[in-house]
């Protein structure tokens, strides 16, 4: 019963906030913290399990069944440290982060749900169970990201992130279903046994059936993991608070998308992402990876530059996985939890002690005000920027550039020169944002945050460096996540060169650039705008679809709806009821007269009809 | 001959009735009504149901058309013959009784008839000689004691319905003085 | 004797008698007579019915019995409903079904 334990504890943790603790936010934020520190407690006895617990029968038509069913395997239980851990501090930081605001019953309310919800896709058994929770994610991340909602532009992001979310479910639900088609059943272990019967029976169709099932899948990856082109709504998520993005759009939601994909290439099998499908996922993480890093490099708001590093970095995980190398990409999503969380966390510490100021160009000289929280910032871009040996990132990233240089020269290219731009942008961002001088008054009154913020922070800054090692003994216990690195040997020592070559390169481009500087001297409007990408929705899309589609549905409602049906049935009424008032005269006779000729008709029906 | 009877009755019946609802006057009306019933009492009596023929008589042409003579004189309703019967109600009931008339003719016309079989009274009495010996003696006579039959049933299957309808009248008659009582306010 | 279907037609035409006095005339307690037409039309039939399904040899007396109860309760209904018209009299002077309209409010 102990994995079902994971999924119920936030669940009932959730309903009892929202049914009876609404108005007392101190009991509604401890039971949070309560729920998810035992849900920690419980992952870590998980580890190295299988057995996934009872399964209950969910739908049963014919020979067709459907169970509600846990599914424990290395993959999971390694991933529940990563929800389960990252959400325990962001739900201690935001004990202190959200201290002051006014719904903090709903904000704990909400960060439980999305807890079950998350633990619901890593622990889903079958695909159905995925999608449910998929959607559910999806929700707390609107429900969190629309917090703040008397802001429209708070509003306007939730809705964004919702509505795009819908674009990539829709292709994932295809892929579902076209999955199911292909092999018989939704249940993850089962699929194996039924691709490969559906290969003896149709040995044509199944390449390019299972491609496009792959591709479907990865539709939903891409909305949720925000890749290109459906990348626009994690910046504008940003509008959330701040442990909000720290956990769901930096560490674990976002990261499901990977973690979703790397689950189908485990049931499906390797080769069934060899050909197409692969390479369109390896170059949508490629192409996304290195937009993202060039957007960064030109944003001024210190959460939009974590932002776009983390669609870099998930496209870096997509790449590996459409390469064939899940298991560089599960380590690298292992790994960047821990260190994005602390980057976010850190600059929320930023953020809430420069009272509430986003805008790297206003802060400066932190270093002196906040020594510990620079110094975690600091580890946490480390990590981010792959220092070698010390630092999780750098084995993490090490693994994937090993993937793509095996695999694809050019996205190895791709992936070496993003990891240049990563160090520049950030190298950027801490310069502005905690050397020199205090720019505002903002940045000027700042102190070190409490120790319940600090704590988190120290702790994520333990994990973004010994990350890497504690996935050793996780690996151990599945074939398919051990390191191996002596494979491709030969080029280990040219990968390594290349990218310390980067980041030499991103750091000294970022120092020189940015030291003592007051704005920025690089002015490209070009990755200011993001490439326009927002401008081409908003005009292009959202314009002529909105504005196409009002028209038509103003038509509808104003002729059809109101002047047919509405107005129609009104007058329809109206004059029914002229009609009837005659009869409604109160004379006796009448009415008796009526009941004579009801008589009449039911002697006429029940004696004379056929 | 009972052929005969049955539609000198049935015809005093159906004139009685049509009477009731042509004869302007509401005294002439209720009297009217009696003949109808003292018809009905024969069509009864015909049936070999001598107990509600006699029971017609009583109730409705001792009772109950006494009491409605009783209340239009109470009320002294003499202004309202001279009114004019109303075109419309007059061809909204002619229509009605058309179209019953059709109907009822349809469905007669429709169901197979059935003559009546003479009354078996030895084998009743056979029947019942063991349960209910008295009865058993006056049929077994060449006698119908309707009387006693209608009792038999009445106190044995239909004994609780009896009593309900005793206590129905007697609510009745509250009801009645409760709403008779003039109102002091 | 009659056959049964006289016994229908019979009654039938003296239920048809009645509802035409219900539809025709405004005076209410014409009306109420006119009912009574009707009930004991039902009557006619019960009893008809009575005779000739007999049972044993002797008429059904369960339909007699029927029969015994629509009467009681039409004794009743008419005291009730004569009581009844009295007190609209006392309240609206008249008893004529077409300046009796408040069931139309």
């Amino acid at each position: 019963m102990l994995p079902w334990l994971l999924l119920l504890l936030p669940l009932c943790s959730a309903a009892v906030n929202q049914l009876y603790l609404k108005r007392n936010a101190f009991l509604a934020s401890m039971l949070s913290v309560a729920s998810v520190v035992v849900t920690l407690i419980v992952s870590f006895l998980l580890l190295g399990k299988t057995d996934g617990g009872p399964s209950y029968s969910w739908i049963s038509i014919g020979d067709f069944q459907l169970p509600i069913q846990l599914k424990l395997d290395a993959l999971s239980t390694g991933m529940m440290i990563v929800v389960t851990g990252i959400g325990a501090l962001v739900h201690i930081f935001s004990l202190a982060y959200m201290a002051e605001d006014g719904a903090k019953a709903r904000f704990f309310t909400c960060l439980s749900l999305f807890m079950f919800s998350m633990t619901g896709i890593v622990l889903a058994g079958n695909f159905i169970m995925t999608f449910i929770f998929w959607e559910l994610v999806g929700l707390s991340s609107y429900l969190l990201i629309g917090h703040w909602y008397e802001k429209d532009s708070a509003a306007d992001a939730a809705n964004k992130a919702f509505m795009v979310n819908r674009v990539g479910d829709f292709g994932f639900l295809i892929g579902i279903l076209l999955t199911f088609g292909l092999t018989g059943t939704f249940v993850f272990d089962d699929m194996k046994v039924g691709l490969n019967n559906f290969a003896a029976l149709h040995p044509d169709l199944v390449g390019g059936l299972l491609a496009a099932a792959i591709l479907c899948v990865f539709c939903g990856a891409v909305g949720k993991s925000a890749q290109m082109p459906l990348h626009v709504w994690l910046p504008d998520a940003m509008e959330g608070p701040t442990p909000v993005s720290a956990l769901i759009h930096a560490a674990t939601m976002v990261a499901a998308g990977v973690y979703m994909l790397f689950r189908v290439q485990l049931s499906l099998g390797a080769e069934a992402f060899e050909g197409v499908a692969g390479n369109a996922i390896a170059w949508v993480g490629g192409f996304t990876s290195l937009c993202a890093a060039l957007m960064a490099t030109q944003q001024n708001d210190i959460k939009r530059v974590l932002a776009y590093s983390t669609l870099s970095q998930l496209g870096y995980m997509v790449m590996a996985v459409g390469l064939g190398g899940a298991e560089a990409g599960m380590f690298h999503l292992f790994t960047h939890a821990w260190f994005k969380a602390l980057l976010f966390l850190g600059s929320g510490a930023v953020i809430y002690a420069c009272h509430h100021e986003q805008d790297i160009w206003k802060m400066g000289g932190l270093i002196k005000k906040m020594p510990i929280t620079t110094l975690t910032f600091a580890i946490g871009t480390a990590a981010l920027i792959a220092v070698p040996f010390v630092t999780s990132g750098f084995y993490s990233k090490e693994e994937i550039l090993a993937t793509a240089y095996a695999k694809n020269k050019i996205l190895f290219g791709i992936a070496v020169f993003v990891a240049f731009l990563t160090t520049f942008y950030m190298t950027r961002a801490f310069v502005v944002a905690f050397l020199g001088k205090p720019r505002d008054h903002g940045s000027d009154h700042a102190h070190e945050v409490g120790p319940l913020m600090l704590a988190p922070l120290c702790l994520l800054a333990l994990m973004a460096i010994g990350s890497s090692w504690l996935t050793k003994p996780l690996s151990a216990v599945d074939p398919r996540l051990i390191h191996h690195a002596e494979e491709h040997a030969e080029g280990h020592l040219l990968i390594l060169g290349l990218s310390a070559a980067a980041l030499v390169l991103g750091l000294l481009a970022g120092f020189l650039l940015y030291r003592g500087k007051d704005k920025d001297p690089i002015d490209l409007p070009l990755l200011q705008n993001r490439f326009y990408i927002d401008v081409v929705y908003e005009k292009g899309v959202v314009k002529l679809l909105q504005d196409g589609l009002a028209a038509l549905i103003h038509f509808l409602d104003v002729w059809v709806i109101n002047g047919l049906l509405v107005g129609g049935s009104a007058r329809l009424s109206q004059s029914f009821g002229n009609l009837f008032r005659r009869a409604q005269a109160g004379n006796l006779q009448g009415y008796a007269f009526l009941l004579g000729i009801g008589v009449v008709l039911v002697i006429y029906f029940t004696t004379f009809w056929n | 001959m009972p052929l005969l009877l049955f539609w000198i009755f049935a015809i005093l019946m159906l004139l009685g009735g049509l009477a009731v609802v042509v004869l302007p006057n509401p005294v002439a009306s209720a009297l009217s009504m009696v003949v109808s019933f003292v018809g009905l009492a024969g069509l009864f009596v015909g049936l070999n149901a001598f107990f509600v023929g006699v029971m017609q008589i009583l109730v409705y042409a001792g009772a109950i058309m006494v009491l409605f003579l009783f209340i239009i004189m109470l009320l002294d309703l003499k202004t309202e013959e001279k009114r004019t019967p109303k075109l419309v109600p007059v061809i909204g009931g002619l229509g009605i009784v058309l179209a019953f008339t059709i109907q009822l003719l349809g469905v007669l016309g429709s169901t197979p008839d059935k003559a009546a079989e003479p009354l078996d009274l030895t084998a009743a009495s056979v029947a019942m000689a063991e349960t209910s010996p008295g009865i058993s003696a006056k049929l077994a006579a060449g006698h119908l004691p309707d009387v006693n039959l209608v009792g038999q049933v009445a106190f044995t299957s239909y004994n609780l319905p009896l009593q309900i309808v005793g206590v129905l009248l007697l609510v009745a008659t509250v009801g009645v003085v409760v709403l008779s009582k003039r109102q002091t306010t | 004797m009659a056959s049964l279907n006289s016994y229908l037609f019979v009654s039938g035409l003296l239920f048809i008698i009645g509802l035409s006095g219900v539809v025709m005339r405004r005076n209410i307690i014409v009306v109420f007579m006119c009912l009574e037409l009707m009930l004991s039309a039902a009557n006619l039939t019960l009893v008809a019915f009575s005779r000739f399904n007999g049972t044993g040899g002797l008429p059904d007396y369960s339909a007699q019995m029927l029969v015994f109860f629509v009467i009681t309760v039409a004794a009743a209904e008419v005291a009730v409903g004569l009581a009844i018209i009295v007190a609209l009299y006392r309240a609206r002077q008249t008893i004529h079904t077409d300046e009796l309209t408040a069931l139309k409010d």
